[in-house]
């Protein structure tokens, strides 16, 4: 089937740059390896928990953010879970942002925040698209490991 | 998704099996569910045993129904309900088991925090599964410690180094919080001693600290000189068949660290609560840290009277100032000085600070039971059959002295990899399942065993952990009954209503093949569940159990008095909160009634009751109680107030500490 090769193999290209261009780190990896025969879609159940469940704390945020005064301490806590889960499925750019926005809670920098807050959100956004593209290429690739490790 | 899969064949009891550490039963607790869905599925991958927790209260409480059902933790940091530290010190506590600490901040503050509240280990996340393939080195670190620390206590069999023992022992009681540590010191001392290198397989048999025998044994302390007491002359003063010199040595170790805690300061124990026995609802927390103080100081004068306590009191609200800061580590002492729990509770007692509640209760327990006669545990436990298993009897099943105190049962957890004892103890399981009220089945089958009237009086020497090692098991297994018994995971609980107990509906449900009661339990939870909800902070936690209570008191027999305890706690549903408040109040209002424990020493019957009991933190538990036994007041009194305090009574605030004690297994 070159069809299919030919999908495998975009599936592969298309992987290989979510972590040239920064997008992904080494914890997707680990997500990859965990998925299996029994668990044939793990990474994408686990990015669709993530993207799930960080809404609400996007929206917790954007909550605080409209406070005044700044609750920076608040602000850094859901951050710091906010970072915590990013990282955990692998966002790199998105735990950067977090990180820079934190650095501004702790400076008391609410300007800062909110600016930084903005560049959360976009890469939070784009990773989920690039993400959504990503595994529906491979789940079209079919089950072949589509989530190819062979880069 | 339960995780808890039978495929493997590592039972904590039985020994080592050769797939150590394939088997090693995990709880993971974190809120995020992203982390903990990958968590759960890297344990998997490492063959381990997984159940999943998002909130620490509901873990907490799964590990008090559980004794031995676990081999070790693995927390977050920040959780939104419980702080991560906070958690680990109750486990410290309660169960003595390894945690682990995770999280993204990997600052030194943070890491140091870890390491002062006695985490064995600190991840950094995002964690990666090669972090968590070699967890199974703190279980078997941690047995190993505890198996030289038996070891040094030497025993009357081994002869060979009795007066290095004995000189360890003192030594490891004085001179460190953590005496499980001096374990390390013996080694050499150890060498000759047997290989105890499986961890997995060992099988100590555990002496049950009967209220009778902590008398006993108070009383040759204080003829010694509490500074003179060593384990030889102990023994000589006791003369107690079967008792050797290694179980007074680890049991005296214990006693040291509660009567320094309570002389210590009482951290946040003393600031909340006020009154000893009487703190009415609000003392609850307060009860329970002024509690172990007051007990400890009883104790240590070996009898309570009442203007005693009002010293201790006093005294330990003097001493609140903060916690005492002995972070001791929770003793791995083999001997369960009441009902698995005493154990723990002197340990606990000293390194819990916030858990204050908790540990008081600890403490307060094992002072309790000297002045508890041992006709005392006897109406208990009449009483808690009568009762039907008011939370009390959960905690008395050791009649143990100390245990009335500690009925969390924590120690249990620990346990059942050591006291394998193989013998009998079903009781010991019991407890364990008495907690997982949730496994009904296997609460049944505990409940079944334990029929042995655990209760304490019977207790005896009896080794309480094996049985529970082996119950835990079940438990597991059971969670992977459609119930889903004991996964906690986040999804648990609301079946009640969103009330965390789902997990002990959910158990119910599950084998089913134990007690009949469980169904009324399961109802009762229900009803509970309703009542919690506002409560909600120190409910969930308990709630999920009535194995909570349980748990203190099923170490020794087995007390599932879940129907009564139930009942009782269902009409008061609405009160549950109150009953417990009232049970305080009894405890203070009355003094002498007690209030909540007269399920000490009742009888497996008991142990349906007393998970419901154990949710409410006793409240059934404490209507009944407080009704139950006028009589034996004074002693069993303090008792139950330690016990209430200590189970979870605790302080208003939300933190579950006091959740985790729920007073139920103050028996009476």
């Amino acid at each position: 089937m070159e069809r299919n090769s030919q999908l495998h193999r975009q599936v592969a290209l298309m992987r290989q740059s979510l972590f040239d261009q920064g997008y992904l780190d080494e914890q997707f990896v680990q997500l990859e390896e965990l998925q299996d025969d029994a668990n044939p879609n793990f990474v994408e159940e686990v990015v669709t928990l993530y993207y799930r469940d960080s809404a609400r704390l996007i929206a917790s945020i954007e909550q605080a953010l409209d406070k005044s005064p700044l609750d920076f301490n608040k602000l850094d806590s859901y951050m710091h879970q906010f970072k915590g889960s990013s990282s955990s499925i692998g966002g790199r750019k998105v735990k950067a942002e977090c990180a820079q926005f934190r650095e501004y809670c702790r400076a008391g920098n609410g300007e800062g925040c909110i600016r930084t807050f903005q560049q959360v959100k976009r890469e939070y956004a784009t990773l989920r698209k690039k993400l959504e593209t990503y595994f529906q290429l491979a789940r079209q690739a079919g089950p072949r490991d589509s989530a190819s490790r062979s880069t | 998704m339960s995780t808890l899969t039978s495929s493997c064949s590592w039972k904590a009891g039985d020994g080592v099996s050769d797939q150590f550490p394939a088997g090693l039963r995990v709880l993971v607790v974190d809120d995020d569910p992203t982390c903990l869905r990958i968590l759960e599925k890297m344990l998997k991958t490492c063959q381990y045993q997984v159940t999943t927790c998002s909130r620490s209260d509901v873990a907490l409480s799964t590990l008090r129904d559980n004794k031995n059902g676990f081999d070790i933790v693995l927390s977050d940091v920040h959780m939104p309900d419980m702080d991560g530290f906070k958690l680990l010190e109750h486990i410290g506590l309660e169960m003595d088991l390894p945690v682990i600490m995770m999280s993204a901040d990997d600052g030194k503050q943070v890491v140091m925090k870890g390491v002062t509240h006695g985490a064995c280990d600190y991840l950094i996340k995002p964690i990666r599964i090669e972090a968590l393939k070699n967890i199974w080195q703190h279980v078997v670190r941690k047995r190993k410690n505890e198996w030289k620390e038996l070891e040094q206590c030497g025993s009357v069999e081994d002869g060979d180094r009795p007066q290095k023992h004995l000189e360890d022992v003192d030594y490891s009681s004085t001179a460190n919080e953590g005496s499980w540590k001096s374990g390390k010191r013996r080694k050499e001392e150890e060498d000759d001693a047997e290989e105890r290198d499986d961890s997995s397989t060992l099988k100590k048999p555990r002496v049950v600290w009967s209220v009778e025998l902590h008398q006993q044994f108070v009383s040759a302390v204080n003829q010694l000189g509490i500074d003179k007491a060593v384990p030889k002359k102990i023994l000589e003063l006791m003369n107690v068949p079967g008792l050797t010199r290694e179980n007074v040595a680890s049991h005296l170790q214990k006693y040291r660290l509660y009567l320094r805690r309570l002389s210590g300061v009482p951290q946040h124990q003393a600031g909340v609560n006020s009154s000893f026995i009487g703190t009415q609802d609000a003392g609850f927390g307060a009860i329970s840290s002024l509690n172990g103080y007051e007990i400890q100081a009883l104790a240590a004068t070996g009898q309570l009277a009442p203007q005693s306590l009002a010293t201790l009191q006093a005294a330990g609200l003097g001493r609140s100032a903060g916690k005492s800061g002995i972070s001791i580590p929770m003793l791995d002492q083999r001997n369960l000085f009441s009902f698995d729990n005493p154990k723990l509770r002197f340990g606990e007692g000293q390194s819990q600070q916030n858990l204050g509640t908790n540990s008081k209760q600890a403490n307060l327990l094992h002072g309790i039971p000297t002045t508890m006669e041992p006709k005392q545990l006897v109406n208990l436990q009449q009483s808690a059959q009568s009762f039907g298993s008011m939370s009390m009897p959960v905690h008395t099943h050791g009649a143990q002295s100390s245990s009335l105190l500690m009925p969390m049962g924590q120690p249990q957890a620990r346990r059942h990899v050591i006291s394998e004892s193989g013998s009998s103890r079903p009781p010991v399981l019991q407890a364990n399942m008495g907690q997982s009220i949730m496994s009904t089945g296997l609460v049944g089958q505990a409940l079944g065993r334990s029929g042995t009237a655990e209760n304490g009086r019977g207790l005896g020497h009896n080794a309480i952990l094996q049985t529970s090692s082996a119950m835990n098991f079940p438990m597991n297994q059971v969670s992977d009954a459609p119930v889903s018994s004991f996964p906690i995971q986040s999804t648990f609980p609301t079946s009640k209503g969103g009330y965390p107990e789902d997990v002990n509906s959910s158990i119910i449900k599950g084998p089913g093949g134990g007690m009949p009661s469980y169904d009324i339990l399961h109802d009762l939870q229900q009803i509970r569940s309703n009542d919690w909800e506002f409560q909600n902070v120190g409910v969930t936690f308990d709630t999920s159990q009535p194995g909570n209570s349980v748990q203190g008191n099923i170490d020794t027999s087995g007390l599932l008095l879940v129907h009564q305890g139930l009942s009782s706690g269902q009409s008061s549903n609405g009160h549950n909160r109150n009953i417990s408040a009232a049970g305080k109040s009894l405890l203070s209002a009355d003094g002498n009634r007690q209030v909540t424990t007269p399920n000490v020493g009742q009888p497996p019957t008991s142990l349906v009751d007393n998970p419901v009991q154990i949710k409410t933190e006793g409240f059934p538990d404490m209507s009944y109680q407080a009704v139950l036994y006028p009589e034996h007041y004074s002693q069993e009194d303090i008792m139950n107030a330690f016990l209430k305090q200590q189970q979870g009574i605790g302080p208003p605030d939300s933190e579950f500490e006091f959740d985790g004690f729920s007073v139920n297994n103050i028996p009476v």
